[in-house]
């Protein structure tokens, strides 16, 4: 049966039919949906993780016991997990392991733009990279296949255009490989020095085997039509490259590494001119120009952003690119009306702190009109880098300094941050904004939420019972909505001496299914003082003629702007 | 081989429209790709969603200049994303103005004059009241499922076949008000 696929969900497919047991991650676009598309199949035990790094030791451990899994996490999530992938490629597998790493070039919903593929070279183990949906469930089978022929993991490399694009994908069934017996080696699985040594040679004999056998591997395949150009690309610049240059010659990398340098080489023989076309890091250019092939790359492709059809016409056709309008007012992804960080940050912003924040939807913070972030750095930074500022400024800017992190975000990598600043005799107010999910990623639950992925009731972690259980004596929790508390409450946690912690709680609003009146600004006591508007809520906006009016179809009746209106002309009851 | 491009506001439901133009490949037997947005964009911001119905096609994302059909959910990302369309291209816009943030805190001012610059284009266009049309049928969240009639009847496909797509992406509860919204937007002049 052939269906329409997200290459997310093609890849949950993959592992589906790969006879997969156990599936870890955490949440992190583009990568999300493959997790969420695992868990509609009831042979795969299948867990959020609370960040990364636990996810892919909870999957080592069960390749260990035996069984094939699947780990899955966005680019700077490997990050979180290097760790245990460095170590891990030394210890090699028992059942399949395939982490899955999802790019995302362009940055359409991530901090930064770095390539996974250095850390596939870096820990010296194989990397697939599909194309489309089709190849995302079949390069997925074969890294299982992979990872056991070659005890190795495998990682299965996505780009935000993969993982979000659909096509066709042909169903097949699962293949129930059952459990691996489980035989302790502690050469193999107990990394001391001693036995480090000996795994340290296995890597690199692997690595080379894998070099070798990459020359003949399917997977690594050479289209010739006209030798004038030849194109040496991967996964959806693939694509990209044919659809641009019809008539090139095509080599299409499917292992992205090790490179097959023997076929590379018959190419580069092969036709006039090289071209290395590849989204993000010249990677693939610099080891094939250190073998001493000629191609031409980033000397004329950015290293920065995707790469496109037209992009690649344009660049080696010469063919004109039609532009975007600059000068029309753009459209950044704003807090939604009724979102609670929205209150918090007015609050914030009015009392002019520094805030040190964190990732997640109350980035959004950083704009206008609320314009109350001063950093965003990575998982958990919002909390260590508050107390960096608290020791080098000491208390006068601690003062006036806080740190916001979201209820997922600090359960991923706040908690340590709070250790330290309370062990190391820090001042931090820390302010966790609890809106009870994992908003940006699309309201995946959280410990901290007593859900589990498939919506079971769970343990659900207690964030006052854990700050104080950190040494956090003066912790208080307050309504996000109700901006007088929130503000006393930070006055309050500013003033004092000691590492403090504000909750502040309120369900994400695209969770609360209740349908509430909206409000409306009565003209007759309206002063037009515009006070409404500095809340930044896409549903009030100003008319023509200088009046403010809330759109009915926009406005969720949160009450959040009727504590700006100091004339009470902000009513319930709005209509279209 | 059509080149779609489904443009508007994160949150107007330009997933869903994707999803149906999906279906409606599988029904005609047809090749398709599909690339949608997800994550931060989608709260708020400008949000576009690529889909191409052909045979054999390779790239998920329609080509700048290669677009036979943009469908915009709101006037100004009609505007925003027009160097998409091809020389002989089709714009249907619906009329609906969101205001984004540097307008709502009044750095710059809503374009006045979006149905000029369209039609300096030379395209055929359509503007329609999608929203007015969507509170007809009884859900102003229908919105989307009316311009995606209007992108039916344009691109030539069969009333019955969008109609089977729709009703395979839909579910049941909500089937008769996407219906009535197909019919209204596939009927727009």
């Amino acid at each position: 049966m052939k269906k329409i696929l997200l290459g997310n969900e093609a890849i949950a497919r993959g592992a589906y039919e790969a006879g997969v047991k156990v599936s870890t991650a955490y949440p992190g676009t583009p990568s999300t949906e493959i997790t969420e598309a695992i868990a509609k199949y009831k042979e795969i035990y299948v867990e959020w993780s609370p960040n990364e790094k636990v996810a892919l030791e909870v999957a080592i451990g069960s390749s260990v016991a035996g069984a094939r899994s699947i780990v899955c996490m966005k680019h700077v999530g490997v990050n979180v997990a290097a760790d245990p992938l460095f170590t891990l490629a030394y210890t090699g597998v028992n059942g399949g392991l395939v982490l899955v790493v999802a790019d995302d070039p362009g940055m359409h919903s991530s901090q930064n733009e770095q390539d996974s593929r250095y850390y596939a070279i870096a820990n010296s183990i194989p990397m697939l990279e599909p194309s489309d949906s089709s190849e995302a469930k079949e390069f997925t089978k074969l890294a299982f296949e992979m990872s056991e022929k070659y005890d190795t993991p495998v990682m299965l490399r996505s780009t935000t255009r993969v993982s979000h694009s659909q096509s066709f994908v042909q169903l097949e069934d699962r293949c129930e490989v059952g459990i691996k017996p489980y035989v302790k080696d502690i050469t193999k699985y107990a990394m001391m020095p001693s036995m480090a040594v000996g795994r340290h040679k296995v890597v690199e004999a692997r690595i080379n085997k894998l070099s070798v056998d990459s020359n003949s591997m399917d997977i690594n395949k050479i289209t010739y039509k006209s030798t004038k150009i030849g194109i040496i690309c991967s996964g959806v610049v693939a694509k990209y490259a044919e659809e641009a240059i019809p008539d090139a010659s095509i080599l299409k990398l499917g292992m992205v590494n090790p490179l097959p340098m023997q076929m590379i080489k018959e190419f580069a023989s092969k036709v006039d001119k090289l071209y290395v076309i590849e989204e993000l890091e010249p990677i693939f250019e610099k080891q094939i120009k250190a073998k001493g092939i000629e191609c031409i790359g980033k000397e004329i492709f950015s290293i920065q952003g995707e790469l496109s059809v037209a992009l690649i016409r344009n660049k080696l056709l010469g063919e004109p690119m039609p532009v975007a309008d600059s000068t029309l007012p753009v459209r950044p992804p704003v807090m939604c009306p009724g979102c609670p960080h929205r209150s918090v940050f007015y609050v914030l912003h009015k009392l002019k702190l520094m805030v040190t924040a964190d990732i997640g939807c109350y980035t959004l913070g950083a704009g206008e009109p609320l314009n109350a972030v001063d950093t965003v750095v990575c998982m958990g930074a919002s909390i260590g880098m508050c107390h960096g500022v608290d020791k080098a400024l000491g208390r006068e800017q601690s003062k006036k300094t806080v740190a916001v992190i979201g209820d997922s975000t600090f359960v991923h990598s706040g908690i340590t941050g709070i250790v330290d600043a309370v062990y190391n005799q820090g001042s931090s107010t820390i302010i966790i904004l609890d809106n009870s999910t994992t908003g940006m990623t699309g309201h995946q639950p959280n410990p901290a939420t007593g859900r589990t992925i498939r919506d079971q009731v769970t343990h659900q972690l207690d964030l006052e019972q854990v700050v104080r259980a950190c040494g956090v004596k003066s912790v208080q929790t307050v309504d996000s909505y109700d901006m007088q508390a929130v503000e006393k409450a930070v006055k309050e946690e500013l003033a004092k001496d000691e590492v403090s912690v504000i909750i502040a709680r309120k369900p994400c609003i695209l969770l609360t299914k209740e349908v509430k009146t909206p409000y409306f600004i009565g003209s007759d006591k309206c002063k037009k003082c515009g006070m409404c508007m500095k809340i930044g809520c896409p549903a009030i906006m100003k008319t023509k003629d200088n009046t403010f009016s809330i759109k009915a179809d926009q406005c969720v009746g949160c009450a959040v702007c009727t504590q700006m209106c100091k004339f009470d002309a902000i009513k319930l009851g709005g209509k279209n | 081989m059509a080149n779609i491009l489904i443009v508007g506001v994160g949150g107007q439901g330009t997933l869903l429209a994707s999803r149906v133009l999906g279906n409606y490949a599988v029904l005609t037997g047809q090749d398709c790709k599909l690339s949608e947005v997800h994550g931060m964009s989608q709260r708020g911001g400008s949000v576009v969603t690529h889909v191409r119905i052909g045979s054999n096609i390779l790239s998920p994302i329609v080509a700048v200049g290669d677009a036979d059909i943009i469908i915009a959910f709101e006037k100004l990302e009609a505007l925003r994303w027009r160097h998409y369309l091809k020389k002989d291209g089709m714009m249907v816009v619906n009329e609906e103005e969101i205001m984004p943030m540097p307008v709502i805190t009044g750095a710059m001012e809503y374009p006045k004059d979006i149905q000029d610059k369209i039609k300096q284009m030379n395209v055929k266009t359509l503007f329609i009241n999608a929203f007015e049309l969507a509170k007809q049928c009884g859900n102003v969240k229908v919105t989307n499922v009316v311009m995606l009639g209007a992108l039916a009847k344009n691109l030539g496909f069969k009333y019955e076949d969008i109609i089977e797509a729709v009703k395979m992406t839909v579910p049941a509860k909500f089937l008769d008000v996407n219906l009535l919204a197909i019919e209204k937007g596939y009927n727009a002049k």
